[in-house]
């Protein structure tokens, strides 16, 4: 059997480097024990669900407004971090200011610390009496413990995600484009919009699915400033938590899955339009 | 980077030019001139967005962590600091934390060898499975291990077996440690290999070296960079790790309370002060993560 299987492959290429079963073993082994199978149990167990419970569970008004105060916040903070991660790469890439390392290494920070920590700061931050939210609550707004609160949480996680994929492609772009639109005569906005923008949209368009998939699921960071205030800012990895505390591990289970096919199905349709646009462009 | 030095040559190139006789290059320079003075605006405008933004969105909670820590004196701080509580839940974090970067350094080196080195159906597919706890709430991270380990789980079996509890015990910390940090490492060395192709190794396998030979002498100093990076990444991530790990703890006090759930339990029972002094011990290691982080950046692309 061995064998055969190594005459098949040989057609493609041979393995001329020894090590081959070795080190498919060890991927395959510790991909299958840490990953796959835990996943596996998550069908395992909504599969003994009967339909009917199943959308039961998930048609819940809670669970419904759930999932749309996720969505809806997510997707609101992704467009955000859309617009300020285009401005951020651009100004790290062409131009020059003092202390350009220190705020191009400050990035990653959301990256680097532990959401919990995030989500104390922003809420200490954005509550009535905080630094920000107390300029905001004078004008009658409040922001902690409200939808607003939520997307300024999944802003501060999302933001890298935008820039560093956007980053490497504008630093590879070559300006003679940009140079050849300029002496045609083109204007700086319509250089930066017919020339530039093409180019970093697809990977505009990566870091935006990166950062959505990244809120829908966020928890640590979002949990403290959301509030939890049920059919208003309940978002739904949340109502995962509550569910498992009362040891309701079906309602759990079936929340958890529509929220794995809803994060799958963004990253593949990110997939399919990169792949599209990446085309379109190299055409 | 070398791009970058090239853009602005020609910009200092393009002032100073002698009189020239060529119409076309006075053209360009007119024009270029035109568009420097009015980008010198936009130049500082899009600057200063740029550093609000990043004041507000990610310096001013740092600085609200520090303030906030220190606001009942130096004294308050260090007993939050110092408790046993606090340095029981260090101890547990660093324990998790370099399980998951020996295990994930393990796995990310054989998997991105295997992805770059051989060929193989399905290759894509193997590297859309690893980089699936990328896409998966940790909140759900910690629910599956629930499913499979927990009470009405199909693997409690093995785990009683084993003579280990899994869920709400330390192991299922490490656990759901590990699964979220799992692809960080291969993901920062697969680029680096796949640049680097496979001539070499396989020269080296011709000439008869051994497969554990190849990787010592040839792939390893290639990857050296991309896997230290990945380990600072990997650490960041595995250290600060909430959702999955709050599922998974059961917040016993003292046992299984890493130092985020720790934070957590301080603030939720609004000893504020306490909660801000421990999260600026993660802050510290935050930054410093973001320094080394720099540096390895750099030296990676020397």
């Amino acid at each position: 059997m061995q064998q055969q299987i190594v005459k098949v492959k040989n057609k493609k290429g041979i393995h001329v480097i020894p090590g081959f079963s070795l080190s498919m073993g060890v991927t395959i082994t510790l991909l299958g024990l840490i990953v796959l199978i835990p996943l596996a149990s998550i069908a395992l167990t909504a599969s003994k669900l009967s339909p009917m419970e199943f959308f039961k569970i998930v048609t819940d008004k809670q669970v419904v407004s759930g999932y749309i105060v996720s969505l809806s916040c997510a997707l609101i903070a992704a467009l955000v971090n859309s617009v300020f991660g285009v401005i951020l790469a651009w100004v790290l890439v062409r131009y020059d200011f003092p202390c350009k390392r220190i705020v191009d290494g400050m990035i990653e920070l959301p990256f680097a610390l532990p959401t919990a920590v995030a989500g104390i700061a922003l809420t200490s931050l954005y509550v009535d009496k905080g630094w920000i939210g107390g300029i905001f609550a004078q004008a009658g707004i409040e922001i902690a413990y409200t939808s607003i609160g939520i997307t300024i949480a999944m802003i501060f996680i999302g933001i890298p995600f935008v820039v560093r994929s956007i980053q490497p492609v504008l630093e590879k772009l070559d300006n003679e484009y940009e140079e050849a639109a300029a002496i045609l005569g083109a204007s700086r906005r319509r250089i930066f919009f017919k020339v530039i923008f093409p180019e970093i949209f697809p990977a505009m368009l990566t870091g935006f699915g990166l950062a959505l998939a990244r809120g829908i699921g966020e928890y640590g960071s979002v949990v403290f400033i959301a509030g939890n205030i049920p059919l208003k800012t309940q978002i739904a990895p949340l109502l995962i938590v509550s569910k498992l505390e009362q040891y309701k591990y079906a309602d759990a289970t079936a929340i958890a899955l529509i929220l794995l096919i809803i994060s799958f199905l963004i990253l593949l349709l990110i997939n399919i339009i990169q792949v599209r646009t990446s085309k379109y462009t190299n055409s | 980077m070398a791009n970058k030095k090239a853009f602005h040559k020609k910009e200092s190139r393009s002032k100073p030019l002698p009189a020239e006789t060529d119409t076309l290059t006075e053209i360009s320079k007119v024009i270029e001139q035109k568009h420097n003075t009015g980008s010198k605006k936009v130049e500082i405008c899009l600057i200063v967005i740029s550093l609000l933004f990043l004041f507000v969105m990610l310096l001013l909670p740092l600085l609200v962590v520090v303030i906030s820590a220190l606001k009942d004196g130096f004294t308050a701080y260090m007993n939050a600091v110092t408790d046993s509580y606090t340095i029981k839940a260090l101890t547990l974090t660093i324990l998790a934390t370099v399980i998951a970067v020996v295990i994930n350094t393990v796995f990310g080196i054989f998997a991105a060898w295997t992805i770059s080195k051989y060929h193989f159906r399905g290759k894509q597919f193997l590297v859309s499975l690893i980089d699936i706890p990328f896409a998966i709430s940790p909140v759900i991270a910690g629910l599956i291990f629930i499913l499979t380990f927990g009470n009405i789980g199909w693997a409690k079996g093995l785990a009683d077996l084993l003579g280990t509890k899994i869920v709400f015990a330390v192991p299922g910390v490490v656990i759901a440690t590990i699964f979220v940090t799992f692809p960080f490492i291969s993901r920062e060395i697969l680029p680096v290999l796949n640049a680097q192709g496979k001539d070499e190794e396989e020269a080296a396998a011709l000439m008869g070296a051994s497969g554990f030979k190849i990787f010592r002498k040839i792939t390893f100093p290639h990857i050296k960079w991309a896997l230290l990076y990945g380990i600072i990444l990997c650490s960041a991530r595995a250290m600060g790790e909430f959702g999955a790990v709050s599922v998974l703890s059961g917040r016993l006090r003292g046992k299984t309370t890493t130092l985020p759930l720790h934070v957590e339990i301080l603030y939720n029972e609004f000893n504020t002060t306490a909660a801000f002094a421990v999260s600026s011990i993660l802050v510290i290691l935050a930054v410093l993560i973001l320094i080394a982080r720099n540096i390895v950046e750099y030296k990676k692309k020397q």
